[in-house]
């Protein structure tokens, strides 16, 4: 029999956690279908998370795309179905993707699997981040570099730990109706692999831990920098993440397996630093937001 | 002085023609490619490592490329005797450099798109005081070094030698010189 997972209208990093939960009470190898027929929006977070619980079945999942044409033609244009028609089983017509140039799409969904994709990533998206963060969000040129650095940093970790591919996608939202009131870019970097706790079983942290579960690896390894490796030039690369959101009052989410984290939190968000005993979702799931400056008084 | 260029070496290392020093791996391939090309230079020799046709480099790669290649220079007993000094980094290369560097306690001298020398990474403000005024005297014995910063000679002594051991240095029998300068 195939249990129906619904998703909501709009998918974003917070109401994902409704598609975890419904998860959680199959068994791993129970057949699935993803109803995204009633869903309206989708962040990257969402889209991304969507190919890592296709990955994360024993048994292929089946896939009602949205009805909604410009949600469906904006999925396709996110190459989010060139991926998820070899993840999942399409119950539904899923509309061509073409190059429209869609001006806040700074990275479309990007698969994360070898060390060649880090590069290839970074050498597209410089250009068109630049663009974004000095024109739209009004950052200094030098953020961009910054910016970048995150990316290259948190796919890299994909590779280096996860034990699976993973995936990426950038995008630029004007949220000026929201409480943050102005335009954000969004980064997604999720995979379906390992999870930090399972990373970090070999580590001196968990040999000195008294209690070790997702949320005592997570902030281990986001927090305090520890590495599986006992190598002082390890943990640099999310040491530099949460520096670079904490230096532009953006927000950093990391989940993995039971946990969620928010080591950054800005003024114009609301969170809890820390989530215990959530339903278990495989592998890391890392969001940044960046707002637009806004100019000291 | 040897000039290599990072960027050549990042080509060499690579399939495609990327312009980007990322992730552990890409950094690790051109330390293997660079660390051969310093086993062939002369007993002393300084290397300047050109990275101003790099793009962007970030913190892991430049701790497995940087950071590791120096590791094995500044040990008590090094297996060899040269020098590497960083030139044509820009500020965007420098934040990666200098996280790497100071993660393990190390420091390198880096010359910036201005042509000066910097002294990057882990050093008091004394071994910089001293630094500076090596680079600026071209080569100086430690007596006059001493008097100048107002040191006990053995206090000066024991600085330079660590600045020297660290590879920030060049001793020259009783003079301690620039990198890529002559005694």
């Amino acid at each position: 029999m195939t249990a129906v997972i619904t998703l909501p209208a709009s998918l974003d990093e917070q109401n994902f956690e409704a598609v975890i939960e419904q998860l959680a009470r199959l068994p791993e190898d129970a057949k699935v279908l993803v109803d995204a027929r009633h869903c309206r929006f989708a962040t990257p977070y969402g889209l991304t998370a969507l190919l890592c619980l296709a990955q994360s079945r024993t048994e292929k999942p089946d896939f009602a795309p949205p009805e909604d044409d410009q949600t469906a033609s904006y999925w396709a244009r996110s190459s989010f179905f060139r991926y998820a028609e070899e993840l999942y089983t399409m119950r539904g017509t899923v509309p061509r993707s073409r190059a429209t140039g869609d001006s806040d799409v700074l990275l479309e969904v990007t698969p994360v699997a070898r060390n060649e994709d880090v590069h290839a990533i970074v050498g597209r998206i410089q250009e068109k981040a630049t663009q974004i963060l000095v024109q739209k969000l009004d950052l200094d040129p030098r953020a961009t570099m910054s910016f970048v650095m995150t990316l290259s940093e948190a796919a890299s970790n994909i590779i280096e730990h996860a034990g699976r591919g993973g995936w990426v996608m950038v995008q630029r939202y004007n949220w000026s109706k929201r409480r943050v009131g102005r335009d954000v870019v969004q980064i997604a970097v999720n995979d379906a692999g390992v999870g930090f706790r399972k990373s970090l079983e070999t580590s001196r942290a968990r040999a000195l831990a008294d209690r070790w579960d997702d949320a005592v690896a997570l902030e281990s390894a986001v927090i305090n920098g520890v590495s599986r490796l006992q190598d002082p030039g390890r943990g640099q690369g999310l040491k530099g993440i949460r520096g670079f959101v904490h230096r532009f009052d953006g927000k950093l989410t990391v989940r993995s397996g039971r946990a969620r984290i928010a080591p950054v939190i800005p003024d114009w968000d609301e969170d809890l630093p820390r989530q215990d005993d959530l339903p278990f979702f495989p592998g890391t799931q890392l969001q940044v937001i960046i707002p637009k400056r806004v100019p000291r008084p | 002085m040897t000039h290599i260029d990072v960027h050549s070496a990042l080509q060499a290392s690579l399939a495609a023609p990327y312009h980007d020093l990322v992730t552990r791996r890409t950094g690790l391939l051109v330390r293997t490619l660079i660390e051969h090309q310093l086993e062939g230079l002369a007993d002393g020799s300084v290397a300047f490592l050109d990275f101003s046709r790099i793009g962007m480099l970030d913190r892991s790669c430049a701790d497995e490329f940087v950071a590791k290649l120096m590791l094995p220079l500044t040990q008590e007993h090094p297996a060899r005797n040269g020098y590497v000094v960083l030139h044509g980094v820009n500020e965007g290369h420098l934040d990666a450099i200098e996280q790497a560097l100071l993660a393990h306690g190390l420091a390198l001298v880096v010359q910036l798109p201005d042509g000066a020398a910097h002294l990057v990474g882990a050093v008091t403000d004394l071994e910089r005081s001293l630094w500076t005024m090596v680079m600026a005297h071209g080569g100086v014995a430690v007596d006059g070094l001493a008097e100048a910063a107002g040191l006990a000679r053995d206090e000066a002594q024991a600085l330079l030698e660590s600045l020297a051991r660290r590879r920030l240095l060049r001793r020259d029998r009783d003079c301690y010189c620039p990198l890529g300068a002559a005694a």
